[in-house]
């Protein structure tokens, strides 16, 4: 497959998680965060989830975050990094799996949910599928990933960075975060019903860029910010990254605010007592006879001044 | 939650359930001795390390026959 198609690189990506593990608990904030967001919107549902997955679960936050509500009996939990399923072994029978290629038995689970793990997949399409499979019918996905609009500022100071300091030779490369607008489709075709696609924007201070570049780095994110290249970037073009981004993102303390873009998606796998849009011509009564007005076959001008006999208000049934 | 703990070295017996080999989505077999979740379909074993399977293709034993 080419680059455009698989613009992640996964072994690099389980290496980030693999190196983040061990420094978890200090970076663990923004997981943290969007797991009780998820938990919060999955207790707007009133439903029962005796067996849920957490996908992609870092420490577990996801885990811990929904256990015991909506009468979740088992968690169990997944990582692609192994040393992240260890620390997640603590809180929820633990595993390590690859998004990618997931390990679970067909309408398994009453419910998969995710936590900012979803954005390091190559074929989301095909990820949704697999989860689509493993649900039972009329079980929920529910997940949370990071958004094109996360770190847009401290991604551009990067690029004019990497330019001015003379390493623009490979261009601006950046990891392809999901689209909004891709996402309802892409639930829909992977056969999810009721699909629904939101997002909020997380603001989070740091002291300086560097410290945000750090932050990055020890959620094992820094891939983020330097997809497609092989090393992380230089040292001087991370200060004058710093610089530009001071300039334009620090508040009047001097710290710099970094936006975080989480995306929100939500499927059900079909089940026959979900709402559904009924058969075309199974109508029971007519449109026209709803709206108050006349029946006009299709191609039909609806232009009341050379068409008088459907000017106004119909007396009679169409 | 999630309170039964798994024997010392065991697997718990809830992931046993619902695992299947990644690649064939087939059933594996426990080899509760060597630790190892098989999969006779895909030809590999997949290792449990402290009580956590890997079911990563790449850190998979081939098996010999």
């Amino acid at each position: 497959m080419s680059e455009l198609e698989r613009p992640f690189d996964r072994a690099v990506v389980r290496r980030h998680r693999e190196r983040a593990a061990a420094g978890w608990p200090r970076h663990d904030f923004l997981v943290r965060e969007v797991a009780d967001r998820l938990a919060d919107r999955l207790g707007d549902i009133r439903r029962a989830f005796p067996l849920a997955l957490d996908l992609g679960c870092h420490g577990g936050e996801l885990a811990q975050a929904i256990a015991g509500r909506n009468g979740i009996e088992t968690v169990v939990a997944c990582d692609l990094a192994q040393a992240m399923a260890r620390r997640a072994a603590l809180v929820a029978p633990a595993l390590a799996a690859d998004e990618e290629a997931l390990p679970f038995a067909a309408g398994g689970f009453d419910l998969v949910a995710s936590a900012l793990s979803l954005h390091w997949v190559n074929d989301l399409p095909g990820t949704l599928l697999q989860v689509r499979r493993m649900l039972r019918p009329d079980g929920l996905f529910l997940a949370a990933l990071l958004g094109g609009e996360t770190l847009a500022g401290l991604r551009a100071a990067l690029v004019q960075a990497d330019t001015e300091t003379g390493g623009g030779a490979i261009g601006p490369r950046v990891s392809p975060f999901a689209d909004l607008r891709d996402c309802g489709g892409l639930l829909q075709r992977a056969g999810f019903a009721l699909p629904v696609v939101d997002s909020d924007l997380i603001e989070v201070t740091y002291p300086d860029a560097l410290a945000l570049m750090r932050e990055l780095r020890g959620m094992g994110e820094s891939g983020a910010l330097t997809a497609g290249r092989k090393s992380f970037t230089r040292r001087e073009t991370l200060l004058r990254a710093a610089e530009l981004y001071a300039e334009h993102f620090a508040g009047p303390d001097g710290r710099v605010a970094a936006t975080f873009q989480v995306v929100y998606l939500t499927g059900w796998a079909p089940h026959a007592s979900q709402q559904k849009p009924l058969r075309p011509g199974s109508a029971a009564q007519r449109l026209a006879e709803a709206l108050g007005t006349a029946e006009r076959p299709a191609g039909d001008k609806a232009d009341p001044g050379t068409d008088p006999g459907h000017r106004g208000r119909s007396p009679g049934k169409a | 939650m999630n309170d039964r703990k798994p024997a010392k070295g065991g697997v718990d017996p809830r992931l046993l359930e619902i695992l299947v080999c990644p690649i064939t989505k087939g059933p594996l077999d426990y080899d509760a001795e060597r630790q190892e979740l098989i999969s006779r379909q895909a030809g590999l074993a997949y290792p449990i390390r402290d009580g956590i399977p890997i079911m990563l293709p790449d850190e998979a034993r081939p098996l010999e026959d």
